[in-house]
């Protein structure tokens, strides 16, 4: 056992035939072969993109060079274009998002793991997961045709009426913007954040309950227990949610307004990255006007990519925390 | 008197590491109670071991807890049948018996922590103090307070040795400030004879300790709380020799401050530790006595064919 796994980790005399057929098994050689090929396949397609996107946005690069991060201005009539606004919109409207929908999804994940009865828990849980499979552009009917009314007849005014004073909350209402791309995002991600937190809090032994009842825990008390076993998992599962949120193009285009600007009220349009790619890219006639939307498409690859980098290293940074040397073995 | 008992301890520590792994390794192999050659033996050395300390045992000193007439379902399953039993105070009762003889069950009972299983159900009284537990209007969370408990899996919390320990005291707010509760914290600790091990990376994760230190921490946390009662669901069962008689000596000397009720698959551990044993059999009580009486001249038939291992 250890034999072999030495041999696989000296490098400078690779033997193929040895490293595909350890057991020296011809059936067992082409299942590793056809793994193998399968995960390298995804190494391959991830690096492909990456080089594309890269080699199709080098004109715009060449052009703008880091201006194109810090200039707002987006005008391809003058070919002049700068990212700034979409990268806004899409940060502000997915920490939105998330300042939405993670509180509630953790209140729904501890509902149905901590409280609620099985006759409850099953059919909610059932539905939770169907609510992540509706496609996006449903979402957004729903948004334009349901939502938007309702936030500029019922939720504005009365925001801009009690915290009016604040520049969040100053402007036009008009129902489309910023704010309603952000509750849409939310209702999105709620059912994939919960679905996961719910996992992850149905996974933390029932020992750690019972050890924190044993010493007169109150059913609150009990639940921050398992809230600190599950911390590494609820982190995943908000880092998973803010990674569809800033992904979404569909739902958000339809009712943020598209309009690439930055402004501080959350009641004003706004564009985001995902959105831009989606809506220009028929219009791009001119190559710099492409390469400039394929750049677009190149940070948020990369923003995406630095998101997920930092949730590894979060949760693994936890992970290691709450495990000891010896218990890691 | 005090050097021969110390002899004999010395004794028993080293059959106990001669036998222990293979001990241990028969349990693994087997997946059922060891049926070891001579328990007899054993039990006669551990009784000698405390000649005269057990009054509370043989007189009968004031009921801590009564158990009457207990029956208890896991929904359609009978788990429990007509149950009666007193364990006076400050002394240690075993509960024995095989697998699925209702004995974790029973334990469970007096701190209500099978309140958490859904479709359960109770009937009959435990009188605690007077008061039956399971009257209406019972405090749970102050019954589980002064009813400690310890689980057959050690199970401290992902957080540091400290605050494993402090947890008990923060949620029940029983230290007034950070001194007291420092204090408090270390006195636990010295009582599960883990603080000269730990004291100098308290605020390391409870995680890095091994598993013999890792159950005398839950045994600080429990009885970091001051409980009056402290439950044992079979303590030692997934630890190494050394461990195990380490927890053992720590029951024995806890008996001078709580009442304890350990549940226990090794015989002979029962032996060791006890001044009452009660042995269970398919939800039914068989004999309470003393654990002299229980290893050397057992009332029931029964009893005796699983002591000398004829079932089990």
């Amino acid at each position: 056992m250890d034999q072999t796994i030495a041999e696989h980790r000296s490098p400078p005399t690779v033997n193929w035939k040895h490293l595909l057929a350890p057991t020296g098994n011809t059936g067992d050689a082409v299942f590793r072969g056809l793994l193998f090929a399968a995960a390298l396949l995804m190494v391959l397609i991830a690096g492909a993109m990456i080089v594309a996107l890269a080699v199709k946005s080098m004109p715009s690069i060449r052009q703008f060079g880091f201006h194109f991060l810090t200039s707002s201005e987006w005008n391809p009539v003058k070919s002049e274009f700068g990212a700034l606004p979409f990268i806004y919109g899409t940060i502000v409207s997915s920490l939105i998002a998330l300042v939405i929908s993670v509180p509630l999804s953790l209140g729904i994940a501890i509902f149905l793991v901590e409280q609620a009865p099985r006759q409850v828990a099953r059919p909610v849980t059932f539905l939770i997961e169907l609510l992540a499979a509706i496609p996006s552009v449903v979402y957004g009917l729903w948004g334009i045709f349901v939502l938007a009314p309702f936030l500029r007849v019922h939720v504005e005014p009365s925001l801009q009426h009690w915290f009016g004073w604040l520049p969040l909350f100053k402007g036009p209402i008009t129902g489309i913007g910023l704010l309603t791309g952000g509750i849409i995002l939310a209702i999105m991600v709620t059912p994939i954040i919960s679905a996961v937190v719910r996992d992850v809090l149905a996974a933390v032994p029932g020992s750690q309950r019972e050890a924190a009842l044993a010493l007169g825990a109150t059913k609150w008390e009990t639940t921050r227990v398992v809230l600190v076993n599950g911390a590494p998992g609820i982190a995943g599962a908000v880092i998973l949610g803010l990674g569809r949120a800033i992904g979404e193009t569909m739902a958000v285009t339809m009712v943020i307004g598209n309009r690439a600007h930055i402004s501080a009220s959350l009641f004003d349009s706004s564009y985001t990255i995902a959105s831009a790619i989606a809506n220009e890219f028929t219009e791009a006639t001119q190559d710099l006007y492409l390469s400039a939307l394929v750049e677009l498409g190149l940070i948020l690859f990369l923003v995406t990519f630095i998101v997920n980098a930092i949730a590894r290293v979060l949760v693994w940074n936890v992970t290691r925390k709450m495990s000891g040397v010896s218990s890691a073995v | 008197m005090r050097s021969e008992i110390y002899e004999l301890r010395f004794e028993i520590s080293d059959l106990k590491l001669r036998y222990g792994p293979l001990q241990s390794e028969i349990r693994n192999s087997q997946f059922e109670i060891p049926r070891m050659p001579a328990p007899t033996l054993t039990t006669r050395i551990a009784v000698a071991e405390r000649p005269a300390d057990t009054p509370a045992a043989r007189t009968g000193a004031a009921a801590k807890i009564s158990v009457r007439n207990l029956n208890f379902f896991y929904g359609k399953t009978q788990a429990l049948h007509d149950v009666s039993l007193e364990i006076p105070e400050r002394i240690v009762m075993a509960f024995i018996g095989p697998s699925g003889c209702g004995k974790s069950t029973l334990l469970r009972t007096l701190n209500r922590m099978n309140d958490v299983i859904p479709a359960t159900r109770v009937e009959g009284e435990v009188i605690m103090d007077g008061r039956d537990i399971y009257e209406a209007g019972t405090d749970v969370v102050d019954l589980r307070r002064k009813v400690g408990m310890v689980f057959q899996k050690s199970n401290p919390f992902p957080k540091t040795i400290f605050d494993n320990v402090a947890y008990g005291l923060r949620i029940n707010r029983l230290a007034k400030t950070k001194s007291e509760l420092a204090d408090r914290v270390e006195q636990a600790l010295n009582d599960a004879a883990l603080w000269s091990e730990v004291k100098d990376r308290l605020h390391t994760s409870a995680l890095s300790l091994s598993g013999g230190q890792q159950q005398r921490l839950c045994i600080a946390r429990a009885l970091a709380v001051r409980p009056e009662v402290v439950l044992m669901d079979e303590p030692a069962s997934a630890l190494d020799p050394i461990a195990t008689s380490k927890i053992e000596e720590l029951i024995v000397d806890l008996k001078k401050r709580y009442t304890i009720v350990i549940v226990t698959h090794n015989m002979q551990q029962a032996a060791r530790v006890s001044d009452t044993t009660a042995f269970f059999l398919l939800g039914k009580l068989i004999e309470v006595n003393s654990t002299e009486k229980m290893f050397t001249n057992p009332t029931e038939k029964l009893t005796e064919d699983y002591i000398t291992g004829r079932f089990g």
